[in-house]
């Protein structure tokens, strides 16, 4: 990684990459501390990892009960499991002024919207999780007269658990995204709201030590999960 | 005088553990209806080691998911001690052709897990889960995860499992199917000692012929489709036995014998298959 910023700066001190489109790493560097000095960005490091906790959270709770059901209940699955796929595909972050009615410039706004926009991923891979289960290892909890609360509990949740965790993945990713994205687009509190300030003043170094507390602050949600999904998988 | 005797149901003496009686199973209707198990009759008495063998597409499995109550839709009856059982029974412990330990658990937490079901206490199913995994081979592997053991391995772990909840019937799929030769005439051997030991009533369902003698008492041998009884055999080797019985003249002679049976029903299942291979590819 050293090895690629000295490269890019050499291209750019050499003018092979125009410096007003990318800004110097050493610039970008030197502007971390004036970021943290001037723009108050622990309260907006804090506001951002309040709203993406909210949202990553809520997508699981959400999201792996609607995945069950779909799981449960065929004629429901046939119904819409095409819909949720298509809703993955789907532009949400353009739907932004109908929940600007609805919830007002907030946090409330960009909370709804990064779940919806993540639930998608976590619906369909806890779906196909479960659908995936092999046949013997539910015959082995039917032989040993399993209730279907035991069965989910015991059998299918942790069987599924692997592919729940790759739509968990997905799902914070696009969660991640779509709260910046908002907080730029609305332009409110955290990390996507200043990234949005210093773009319109052209600080470009700026912008980019911004864009790598972003980084940051997703490096440390997809750090937890590992850990989470470490203390769940042992096997893994 | 045949060292195999043809018997008819209930050929040894004592009152039967398990009896299966007249069971018809048909998947589909109409024309296109097939027929997988045709009145089916035999039973198992206490501490016998019975095997039922015939080619693939027989019903073994079929009737192996009757028994065991994972299919209740037939025509007949299944008894344990003279009850029909609907479901599931508690009495019947199953291992099944698959490998199916939870890959989520470690070896004891694998084994102990129908004892969790039962609301046994952790110290208790501990312990009685050590004793099976001694028992079948894997002391010293408890704190492993299934991904680290081999076939073999994994598979002692599903018979322990089913053995810790104390079922009076141990009710086996092709167990060693995916094992190689020598792995399952060691297994084979572990089998019989804790069959022995524990003088478990064992029902096991095969299509390898060794396999049958070297473990059964008896063996029921199925036609092909529809799977009928054709004859059961009773296997006349000492007890205890090891797998060193594969070497005697006795054992080659039931092997000889049974598979003179088998053969017919084997060319017919495999004629038929070829048959049906032809057919889709014209169409």
């Amino acid at each position: 990684m050293v090895g690629a910023f000295v490269l890019l700066e050499t291209l750019l001190r050499y003018g092979v990459v125009n410096k007003y489109v990318v800004p110097l790493p050493s610039q970008v560097l030197f502007s971390l501390e004036r970021i943290v000095v001037e723009e108050n960005i622990l309260t907006r490091i804090r506001e951002t990892a309040y709203e993406m906790a909210v949202s990553c959270l809520a997508v699981i709770v959400l999201g792996v009960p609607l995945g069950a059901m779909l799981y449960r209940w065929r004629p429901l699955r046939r119904a819409v499991l095409d819909w949720v796929a298509a809703m993955a595909a789907a532009p949400l972050v353009l739907a932004f002024p109908l929940f600007l009615v609805m919830f007002g410039r907030s946090p409330t706004t960009v909370i709804v919207m990064s779940v919806i926009t993540g639930l998608a991923p976590i619906i369909i891979k806890t779906t196909e999780g479960l659908l995936g289960v092999r046949p013997v290892l539910i015959n082995v909890g039917r032989s040993l007269k399993m209730t279907d609360a035991q069965m989910f509990r015991m059998i299918l949740l942790p069987a599924a658990l692997p592919t729940i965790f790759s739509g968990i993945r997905l799902s914070w990713t696009f969660v991640l995204i779509s709260v910046v994205g908002i907080e730029f687009l609305i332009n409110l509190g955290g990390l996507g709201q200043l990234i949005n300030d210093l773009a319109e003043r052209y600080d470009l170094p700026g912008t980019y030590a911004a864009i790598g507390f972003v980084i940051l602050v997703s490096v440390i949600f997809f750090m937890l999960l590992e850990r989470v999904e470490k203390w769940l998988r042992p096997a893994k | 005088m045949t060292l195999a005797s043809t018997a008819a149901t209930g050929a040894t003496s004592g009152q039967p553990q398990l009896v299966i009686d007249n069971v018809f199973k048909q998947f589909g209707e109409g024309p296109g209806a097939v027929t997988a198990v045709d009145h089916v009759s035999f039973d198992v008495k206490p501490g016998e080691f019975v095997s039922v063998i015939g080619p693939s597409g027989c019903g073994k499995s079929t009737l192996f998911n009757i028994i065991g109550g994972l299919l209740d839709e037939y025509s007949g009856n299944v008894l344990i001690e003279r009850e029909r059982i609907a479901g599931p029974h508690k009495a019947v412990g199953m291992v099944f052709q698959e490998e199916s330990t939870f890959p989520w658990r470690n070896v004891i937490d694998n084994v102990a897990f129908p004892l969790e079901l039962q609301g046994v206490n952790k110290s208790e199913r501990l312990d009685r889960a050590h004793h099976f995994i001694d028992l079948v081979g894997l002391k010293g592997f408890e704190k492993l995860m299934p991904s680290a053991l081999s076939g073999g391995m994994r598979q002692r772990v599903s018979i322990a499992r089913t053995l810790v909840s104390g079922p009076q019937i141990l009710l086996m799929d092709e167990p060693f199917a995916a094992l190689d030769e020598q792995t399952r005439l060691l297994l084979g051997d572990k089998i019989t000692q804790i069959q022995q030991d524990l003088n478990q009533t064992t029902l096991l369902i095969t299509h390898n012929l060794t396999e049958a003698v070297q473990l059964s008492d008896r063996i029921v041998v199925m036609t092909y489709r529809p799977g009928k009884v054709k004859r059961i055999v009773n296997i006349d080797l000492p007890r205890p036995r090891t797998s060193d019985v594969v070497s005697s003249d006795a054992f080659g002679h039931y092997v000889a014998e049974i598979w003179a049976d088998l053969r017919e029903e084997a060319s017919r299942g495999m004629a038929d298959t070829e048959s049906a291979r032809r057919a889709s590819n014209r169409g």
